[in-house]
This record gives C-alpha cells, structure tokens and sequence, in this order.
C-alpha cells in the first residue's frame, strides 16, 4: 500500500475509533444511570480507544518517517503546532465550562463524560504525535543495539494498550510496576541524543523555544488529566488506569527535558563543532575542485579562503608564479603595497620559519613584526606551495594578535595546502595527458595520410611480378617506395630512404614523393633522374639531413633494365642463368649531400638486360642493420643466402620468407628501424600462359 | 654512448670518436666538429678507430661539414674506420667527398705533408 493512502485510512479510522469510543462510553452511562442493561461489555470503549491510539501510532509513524530529509527544528516546529492546536481546543473547552459555571448543565455527567472524552482523544493525539518525533530523534544514527532496545520498549508500550481491556482485573500494583518498567526503559533510551551536535547555533536555540513550548503542553495536559474538571463527578476512566498514556506522557516529558538541557549545555560549543564542520567542508571543497573542471585560479581562491575561515586571518595573501612566468596575487584584506613591505621585511632580516621548509611554524615572530609599522599584525603563518616538486607560489596568513596560530591550526592549514597541491598536480597532470592524447591522435592522422603515400600496389607489366612491403619504427617513417608508368613500354621504380626516423624523415619522404611523381614522367635517363632530383630536394632538405635511392626504368621493349643508385643500398640481382646473386655496387652519392651541380660526376648509369626467372631485391638498410640480441646484424651474406633459398617462388613468397627469416635473426617482436622490401621477379616462360 | 676528446697535437686538432653515433648522440659529434671549425683550426682528424656504428643521423653530420670545409680551406681527414663503418661511408658516396685514411699515423703524414 502506498504511504499516502496508509496515512489517509489511519487518520480515518482513527476518527471513525474515537467515535466509537465517545458512544459506546456514553451509552454505557446512560445505560448504569437508569439500570438497563445495555448489552455492550464494559471494555468495549477501552477497546475503542486501544484502536484510536493504534491508529493514530500508525498515523503519526508513517507522517514522520515521510519527512525524507532529516530537518530537527522542523520536527520539532510540527510537533509544537500540534501542540497548539490541542491545547487551544481544550481550553476552549476549558472556556466553555467556565462559563456554564455551576449551572445545571455544567451538573450533566454526561456532557462531562463528553468534553472528557474529547480531552482524552487530544491528549492522545498530541502524545502519540511527539512519540513519533522522539523515536526519530533517537533512532537518529542508530546502532544496533539501540534499535533492539527500541523495538523491546515499543512492544511493551503496544502491550501496555492490553491492560484496559483485560477480562479480568489484576491488582494496581500490577499496573504500576508495568509503568515503572517502561519509564526505566524510556530513560535509558533518553540517553540518546546524537542529533542535538548536528544543530547549529541559531538551530539550537529555535529547538530550545520549542520544546520549552512542548513542555508546557505537555505540563498542562497532564494537569488536566491528573486534575479533572469537576472532581466531584466519577468518571469511569481515570488517567490512572491507562498504563498506556501514563508510560507516554512520562517518557515524553523525560525526554524533552533531557534534551532541553542538553542543548543548553551544548551551547557554548557549537561554534567549534561548526568549525569543524566547516574545515571538513572546505577540505572537501579542494579536494573536488579538480574534478568540477575548474581552473587553477579557482583552487587558489578556495585555498585562500578555506584558511581565512579556518584560523580567522585578518588578512591573507596567495602568491603564485604561473606556468606564464607571471606572478599572480589572491588577495584577502591587504593591498599589494603591505604585502610587498611584509615581505622584503622577511628577507632583508632573514626571518626563517615563514617562507621555507621549517617543521617550526610556531616561531616568536611578534617582536619582528611588531617593528612593521603601521601594518597592525603581529603574527604570520606561511606556506610553501609545491607542484611537481617545484615551488610555485606561497600562503600567507596574518593577525592583529600575537601568538595568533596554534600548532592545531597549522596542521589544517598544512593540510589545506597539501590537498591544493594535490589538486593542482592533477589538474596539469590531466592537462599534459589531454595534450599528448592530441598529439597521438595527430600522429595518428600522419600515419595514415603516410601510409597513403606508398602505393598499395606497384606497377608491373606483363614481363614482371612486384611485391613491396614497409613498416616504420615509430608511427610515420622516412621509407619511400614508388612506381611510374613512364610510356606503354617503360616502368619507373624507385626505392629511398630518408635520413634520420620519425616525423622530419616522414615529410622528407612526402617531399621526395611529389619529385619521383613530377620528374618520372619526363622520361628521363635514370642519371638524368637523379641530378634533377638531388637539385630538387637539396633545396628542402635541412642540412644534416639526405636522402639515399635507387632508380630503376624497366623497358619492356628492349628487355632491359636502367638504374642508378643515389648512395642507396647496393641492389642484389639474381641472375637466372649463372644461378648466382650479386650486389650492385655503381658509384653513387646520397641526394642532398653535394648540393651543386656537381652531383652528376658522381652517379652512373647502370644497364643490363634481363631475363625471365631474374630477380631483383631492393630494401633499406633496416633488413641489413636489423640486430640481434648479440649485437650481430642481418648484413648482406645472410640476406643473400635467404634470397638464393627462395629465388624459385613467386615475389609475395620470397618476401614474406626473407621476412619471417630476418624476425627470427633477431628474435624480437619488433625492429626499431623503419625497413622496406621490394622483390621484383621477371616472368618465367611457364609462367607467362 | 658516445665520447669525444679533442686534443691538439702539434697543429693538428685531433678528435678522438668512441662508442656509437646515432641519432641522439650525433648531436655531440656536431658540435665538436662545430666548435673545431670556427676555432679556425686548419687541420683537422677525426680518429674513429673505437667507433663502432654510425646512423643515417651521423653520417648527416659529416655531410654538412663539406661544403664549410670546402669554403674555409680546412684539411679535414677521417681515419680508422672499421670495415663495417667504412662500408656505410661507401654505400652514401661519401667517401668520394671525405678524406678517409686506414691508420692514423697515415692522416697525420698526409696532414704534415699539407
């Protein structure tokens, strides 16, 4: 069942109970003053009034439980207005008897019994209502025990509503025993006050108002019901026998008297725990200044009025030098000027314990300070701030009064500026990360716009099969590898490599693409090639750096090839018919290391025919540099023996063996150089239908 | 990784190589040969006999020496290189712009002889 609808039937049978409660009474009396048996058992209206508080418990219970934040003052504000409504309905009818004064009607027991009857159903209702409240109060960060000590006391009260309508009587010391049990019981749960520390100052007081206020209903209703109205007339409940509301009223007025003076005596030190408090907010509040995206500013301004309002400076200072080279001051009542003064001061008399590492902070500052004319403070209390190991700024804090910093507080403050530190560090340690994150993902960019610059496949004809294969060390490389269509019989290939690694190698190569792509289609000789190369990229190039290449024309009409190397690593040719390999070893010179036109003296034209079942291996000197764990390189012989174990296959297969036999020379996983294969193999005649 | 000494013998600066230059090393070489060149020093030797491995990156730092060597008539010789190390002078053609000598004594002849 919901909540509201729980609330809603409690409070209408409740009313519907009371009801009962007040006929049932009233028939009983008319039906014992003229001596007819009514039929109704005496106890029925002691059950409708069981039923009447029961209800009104479940009422109030689940009324109180709704009020989801726990706000004290607020508790006790509805109890009190509950309070007051009760108490101004009683004493109108209070009023109301008065003025009947000794009439006759003021002689009717049965109006008596009535208004009696009324009072019983307010009494129970502003009870019930500030019992609620109570076990709200005390329950209020509950152990487990508490609660089990709680539930006992509850049941016994529920079980006390018993006592009314026993069939049979039990003697009155029975009764007060069982009252005497439960004001026992009420009073060691009295104990429990743990919401009266979470009140602040002007909570406390408004809490005391009210339940002086509460005390008062509670004083009045018990003196209504000890003291009746008109005690010359016999009615046939008397507060004295309901075990129930007597336990209540008890527990109740305990209850809030020890609390009245609990909070009394809490008083006084209300400030410090709020201070506490406070100190635990703002320690908070730099602990997660990192987290909201603030900025570095802001975990100054919050470290400098956490202090402020930690230790009560009359004025502070944070001074920090940015990551700009630029000093930046937060200030808290103090002028640039003073603070200058204060400062120069310090160091012109060497004053240690203010701005240094000293575990000493609570040093005899005041006679040195109080020579600070016209400054007014007499006690300072500084701190280093400290970022990645370096200082980056300072805290101050001054008084107007000497020995104004207790070591208490200077540990808070320690601990404020650790946590600032903390929180700054991380600040720029996220910055740094967003950053290299940035620059991985420009890298990334790099790589691919690079790995386009190779061609995915190379152009052959009918006379060859190409397969070329590259892979650079870090995320772009200084590899380049390119074919041409010259005209419908001649073929461009070239092979470079950049000096150097990394980002500069790979705009090297990008520059050396656009010339390869420019100068092949003029059909020149491979020397010719070369010299208008090296012109081309000598005025790019940085100067220590070059780069090295093989060019390469195949002509399919005269079934030859052209090449001339630009210091580049010697090709190995295989030739079909001698079953042998050999290193090409021209004369040659690097691009860009003779920047004048001299350069052509150093280059040679390479010509040779070939032959089908021929192969050509370039590569970088990745392969032949490629070390292992002995320090050993791949080196010429062995590349050549692997090529001559595999000359049979196709290109793709040649390649691929070369590949897995140079990672298993170096066992490693990973070769930290850029390395670039290219296996050119002229068609067998089988091959060619 | 790498250890340079400079000493002058007679009026021959001598440049003492050893350990392996690559990349972030080739950095120390370039600035000795830097500071030999503006010294206004005349003869230069490069003694390599205890280097083992030359990259790409310190090859490039002899490169960009030509032309200065060139222009300040200096007499720059480069002596002792191991097979490995001369092969890689070889390949880039630089053997044809540098003055390599297999013994130190050899370089120094020919600088005394200039």
């Amino acid at each position: 069942m919901p909540q509201k609808v729980v609330i809603r039937l409690s409070a209408g049978f409740a009313f519907i109970f009371w009801l009962f409660y007040l006929f049932t009474d009233l028939f009983l009396l008319f039906s014992r003053s003229t001596d007819i048996n009514s039929g109704i058992h005496e106890a029925v209206p002691n059950l409708m009034l069981n039923l009447f508080i029961t209800s009104l418990y479940v009422y109030f219970r689940y009324k109180v439980n709704r009020a989801e934040s726990v706000n004290f003052t607020d508790l006790l504000w509805n109890i009190f207005l509950t309070g007051l409504l009760a108490t101004l309905a009683s004493l109108v009818l209070r009023m109301f008897m008065y003025m009947l004064g000794s009439s006759k009607l003021a002689e009717n027991i049965f109006l008596i019994d009535i208004i009696y009857i009324i009072n019983i159903g307010l009494i129970s209702l502003f009870l019930v209502a500030v019992f609620a409240v109570w076990k709200r109060l005390i329950l209020y960060q509950k152990s487990k025990f508490l609660l089990k000590i709680w539930t006992t006391f509850e049941y016994t009260l529920v079980l006390s509503l018993l006592f009314n309508v026993l069939p049979i009587s039990l003697p009155e010391s029975y009764r007060l025993y069982y009252v005497v049990l439960l004001v026992l019981m009420g009073l060691f749960l009295s104990v429990n006050m743990r919401w009266v520390a979470y009140l602040n100052f002007k909570q406390k007081w408004k809490s005391i108002l009210l339940i002086v206020l509460v005390l008062l209903y509670l004083g009045y209703f018990a003196n209504s019901l000890f003291n009746p109205m008109n005690p010359n007339v016999e009615i046939s409940n008397t507060i004295w026998n309901n075990v129930f509301l007597l336990s209540v009223i008890t527990f109740t007025f305990i209850y809030a008297l020890f609390s009245l003076l609990v909070i009394l005596f809490n008083l006084p030190t209300s400030s410090v725990f709020e201070q506490k408090l406070e100190e635990v907010v703002n320690f908070q509040k730099l602990s997660q200044s990192i987290q909201a995206d603030q900025s570095e500013e802001q975990v100054y301004q919050i470290l400098l009025d956490s202090a402020v309002s930690t230790v009560m400076a009359d004025a502070a200072w944070v001074e920090i030098n940015n990551e700009k080279g630029e000093t930046e001051f937060f200030k808290f009542q103090i002028t640039p000027k003073e603070i200058s003064t204060i400062k120069s001061y310090i160091v012109k008399n060497k004053i240690t314990g203010v701005f240094d590492n000293s575990t000493d902070k609570s040093l005899k500052l005041d006679k040195h300070l109080a020579k600070l004319k016209g400054q007014g403070f007499k006690s300072i209390l500084g701190f280093d701030i400290n970022v990645q190991g370096q200082k980056i700024g300072s805290l101050a804090l001054l008084k107007e009064v000497a020995d104004g910093f207790d070591k208490d507080t200077t540990n808070i403050i320690k601990t404020f500026v650790g946590q600032a530190e903390v929180s700054v560090e991380n600040y720029r340690l996220l910055n740094q990360a967003i950053v290299n994150e940035r620059y991985k993902e420009e890298l990334k960019i790099a790589q691919k716009v690079q790995s386009s610059l190779l061609p995915d496949k190379l152009d052959s004809n009918a006379d060859f099969d190409v397969a070329a294969f590259s892979i650079a060390a870090d995320e772009v490389g200084g590899d380049y590898y390119d074919s041409y269509r010259v005209d419908e019989n001649k073929i461009a290939i070239i092979i470079g490599d950049v000096s150097g690694k990394g980002t500069s190698a790979a705009f090297h190569m990008s520059q050396m693409k656009g010339v390869f792509q420019s100068l092949a289609q003029m059909n020149l000789s491979s020397k010719e090639f070369l010299s208008k190369a090296n012109t081309a990229i000598s005025n790019c190039l940085e100067k220590t750096s070059f780069i090295t290449a093989t060019i390469f024309i195949i002509d399919q009409a005269t079934k030859s090839i052209e090449l001339s190397r630009a210091g580049h690593c010697p090709t190995l040719y295989y030739d079909k018919q001698k079953k042998s390999a050999t290193y090409f070893e021209e004369p040659g010179l690097g691009l860009g290391i003779l920047r004048n036109d001299d350069f052509h003296n150093y280059v040679e034209i390479n010509e040779l025919p070939y032959r089908a079942g021929d192969v050509v291996v370039l590569y970088t000197d990745g392969i032949t540099e490629a070390k292992n764990r002995k320090g050993d390189e791949y080196g010429y012989d062995r590349l050549k023996d692997t090529i001559l174990a595999n000359v049979n296959e196709n290109p793709n297969l040649i390649q691929k063996r070369l590949i897995e036999d140079l990672y298993s020379f170096t066992g490693t996983e990973f070769i930290d150089d850029d390395y670039t294969i290219l296996i050119l193999k002229f068609k067998e005649e089988t091959e060619h239908k | 990784m790498i250890d340079i000494k400079t000493i002058k013998e007679g009026n021959i600066l001598v440049l003492t190589v050893v350990g392996d230059v690559d990349a972030s090393s080739s950095i120390e070489l370039d600035t000795a040969l830097q500071s030999a060149i503006e010294s206004k020093e005349e003869k230069i030797l490069v003694d390599c006999k205890n280097l083992n491995y030359i990259s790409s990156a310190g090859l490039g730092v002899f490169m960009s020496y030509i032309q200065d060597i060139k222009d300040n008539n200096i007499k720059l010789v480069i002596c002792d290189l191991n097979d490995k190390v001369y092969n890689v002078f070889e390949i880039l053609g630089l053997h044809q712009l540098l003055t390599l000598m297999a013994t130190n004594s050899e370089a120094k002849e020919y600088l005394g002889e200039v």
